[in-house]
């Protein structure tokens, strides 16, 4: 096997997966962005830089918290929580906006765009524009508008422009087509946000690398608790981000067993589910080479989940590099599940989660009770609910 | 067909035997795109059949996928009538296996998306692209880093691998991009998504004299052009003119699979009446 920090290769690949594909007006931006994140990532000023707006703005190391009272609930594994829904807009989301909106800020560009789901990643985007004073124009599913009002209206009020996308399902994907063809079009001053572990290399390599902040907080903060590593982490997965965050500071830790946990919708054997590993075959879209919800003839479905964040065909190449090489364990959550799950941990710990890190806790539910006491496991908490309320009261037949 | 003529045929392609004519002429060349299977099977065949009589010098065919990341409006729209129709790969090459029944001499080069190709299989794709009569293929979101996925195996094949020179391909890039494309060279003349808005004629002059001090291939320019005045104008410098979005929204617009097909042909009479007189109206 490659040594995984030598990953992805020169062209962006991870094993099979990953590349440049995209067409020949984005290459050259490409190409150039990628040049400008090499020299970035070893310039200590802007690691310097990186790392003041990570603790002051953001509010980094966000805590590694023992769940206590759902460690007893489940009376197995010992329980902790990577606490990212208490950074600076509610998820991880941000960890990597800040470091993108720094390197847009090297390269000159002062209009930045983003595809968002739940909102999150737009949300995050839209904040992180704000700060540094530059035009924000965020795409999104018109459906997702529906779910996500409370977000559209964060990022309105933050000065983003919100553009509703009609075509396809109205979801994740088609925001990303609009957010591609937005980029063609404005080639001289956008520089484009994407906010999880997908796209065209150096896409998701750089996405992940902002990420790993949670990985290894995680790592020191288990050693410090704990004096040795965790036995297990477990996070949702919808493009990948807050699990490859998590895991990838971890995967030479051979005694470290992770598990991704996509959406299962309403079961992968209905067909109705956002679970591209477990449910779909490999393809190219977005710019890579990865696995993907499609037909025979290799047109994409539309995922299903009751969750925004995770409702994408898709996920990162290294997911599905390590899917392959199987060092992480990638199972699947029922919308029901999730559920479950989401009202579990507001009533046992007091914390809110959103609907996508529910489907990582719904797969501690099950794992937790059948694990030794000594057994750590650490999920993370990659975000808040306040944004779900409307699609669970709806979900539960509640209104407010 | 005698023996000679197919000596002919099989060292050179039609495409460049097309190209190769129209210089002797002295005009620019017509390539017409539409969506295979938009609005649906039979009309888009009759389309497709009418299309060299109406006066494209050279056909390319969409094959319809469900994330056109690069095209606008009208071409999303119209690969989205496809595949509501039931369009798929192996009916877009029947098709053309169909109209090469009866023209064996105007080049058709599929146009689309790496994924279908993938999943179909890059192999047998390609044989059977061969074996239906297809000239050449452009795959947007398969950049010259990416040749080794199918560029290089449909050269094997005999098949133009023709690619897209943008705006932003800088005289530094454009070696690489012209390095493993054959048949011509398709100049996008606007940054943007298919069917939006367009180049000046002098901006199309410039990048078309600066195409040509790289390259021996004919230069094909599109992206935006609507009209016959418009296709004359880019007729002037540029060996071929691509019309795509204006006429596929005229399917789009029709209200009858029979206006469909009348108003594509006639559309494309008038855009080649453009091409046709744009140097001699000098």
């Amino acid at each position: 096997m490659t040594a995984l920090s030598a990953l992805p290769d020169p062209q962006g690949f991870f094993g099979d997966f990953g590349g440049q594909f995209v067409a020949e007006t984005l290459m050259p931006l490409i190409l150039e962005l990628q040049g400008c994140y090499e020299a970035a990532k070893d310039d200590p000023a802007f690691r310097e830089e990186l790392a003041y707006f990570q603790r002051d703005y953001v509010g980094r190391p966000s805590p590694l918290y023992f769940a206590e009272r759902l460690t007893e609930h489940f009376g197995g594994a010992k329980i902790y929580f990577k606490r990212e829904e208490l950074n600076h807009t509610g998820a991880h989301k941000i960890n990597n906006c800040i470091g993108q909106i720094l390197l847009a800020k090297r390269m000159g560009k002062n209009r930045i765009i983003a595809e968002t789901g739940a909102g999150m990643h737009g949300v995050a985007t839209a904040t992180v524009a704000a700060r540094f004073g530059m035009k924000c124009v965020v795409y999104m599913g018109a459906t997702d508008i529906d779910r996500q009002q409370a977000n559209v209206f964060r990022m309105r009020l933050l000065g983003a422009e919100v553009i509703p996308v009609e075509s396809g399902m109205g979801t994740l994907k088609d925001a990303m087509n609009e957010a591609l063809r937005d980029w063609v079009t404005n080639v001289d001053d956008t520089f484009y946000i994407i906010g999880t572990v997908a796209g065209p290399h150096p896409y998701p390599a750089m996405v992940r690398d902002f990420q790993a902040v949670i990985g290894h907080e995680t790592r020191d903060q288990m050693l410090e608790k704990e004096q040795r590593l965790p036995d297990s982490l477990v996070a949702c997965i919808g493009g990948g981000s807050n699990a490859m965050g998590l895991f990838h500071p971890f995967l030479k830790d051979e005694s470290v067993h992770m598990i991704g946990v996509e959406a299962g919708g309403h079961g992968i054997s209905t067909g109705e589910h956002a679970a591209s590993l477990n449910g779909g075959e490999p393809g190219v879209l977005h710019g890579n080479r990865t696995y993907l919800l499609q037909n025979v003839d290799g047109q994409i479905q539309d995922a299903h989940s009751i969750s925004a964040g995770l409702d994408y065909p898709g996920i990162g190449p290294e997911h599905a590099y390590l899917h392959s090489t199987k060092r992480v364990e990638y199972v699947s959550i029922t919308d029901q599940e999730a559920i479950d799950a989401f009202q579990l941990c507001c009533r046992k710990e007091g914390i809110i989660p959103a609907l996508e890190t529910a489907h990582a806790l719904a797969e501690i539910a099950k794992r937790a009770p059948e694990l030794p006491k000594d057994h750590l496991m650490v999920v993370n908490l990659s975000g808040r609910g306040d944004k779900d309320m409307t699609s669970v009261a709806e979900y539960l037949g509640d209104s407010f | 067909m005698t023996a000679q003529a197919n000596a002919t045929d099989v060292s050179i392609s039609r495409i460049t035997q097309r190209f190769e004519d129209l210089k002797a002429e002295g005009r620019s060349a017509l390539v017409t795109f539409v969506t295979a299977g938009d609005p649906d099977p039979e009309t888009s065949q009759a389309i497709l059949d009418g299309l060299p009589a109406a006066g494209a010098d050279i056909i390319e065919l969409g094959m319809p996928f469900t994330d056109p990341m690069a095209d606008g409006p009208a071409i999303q729209k119209g690969a989205q009538r496809a595949l509501k129709a039931g369009q798929n790969q192996r009916k877009t090459l029947e098709m053309v296996r169909r109209f090469r029944a009866h023209d064996q001499d105007t080049p058709i080069v599929l146009m689309g998306y790496y994924n279908p190709i993938y999943r179909y299989g890059v192999e047998a794709f390609l044989n059977d692209a061969a074996e239906a009569g297809i000239d050449g293929l452009i795959v947007v979101d398969l950049p010259p880093e990416h040749d080794g996925e199918l560029c290089l195996p449909a050269a094997e094949k005999g098949l133009n691998f023709i690619r897209l020179a943008t705006p932003t391909t800088d005289d530094a890039r454009l070696p690489k991009v012209l390095e493993n494309t054959s048949g011509f060279l398709y100049y996008v003349s606007v940054a943007g998504v298919t069917g939006a808005g367009s180049a000046s004629s002098e901006a199309v002059e410039k990048a078309v004299e600066r195409l040509k001090l790289h390259s021996t291939l004919p230069v094909a320019v599109g992206f935006g052009i609507k009209t016959p005045e418009h296709a004359a104008m880019v007729a002037r410098s540029a060996d071929a003119v691509v019309v795509g979005s204006a006429l596929v929204n005229t399917i789009e617009q029709a209200e009858s699979p029979q206006a469909a097909i009348e108003g594509v042909h006639s559309l494309t009479h008038a855009l080649a009446q453009g091409v046709r007189t744009a140097r001699q109206a000098g």
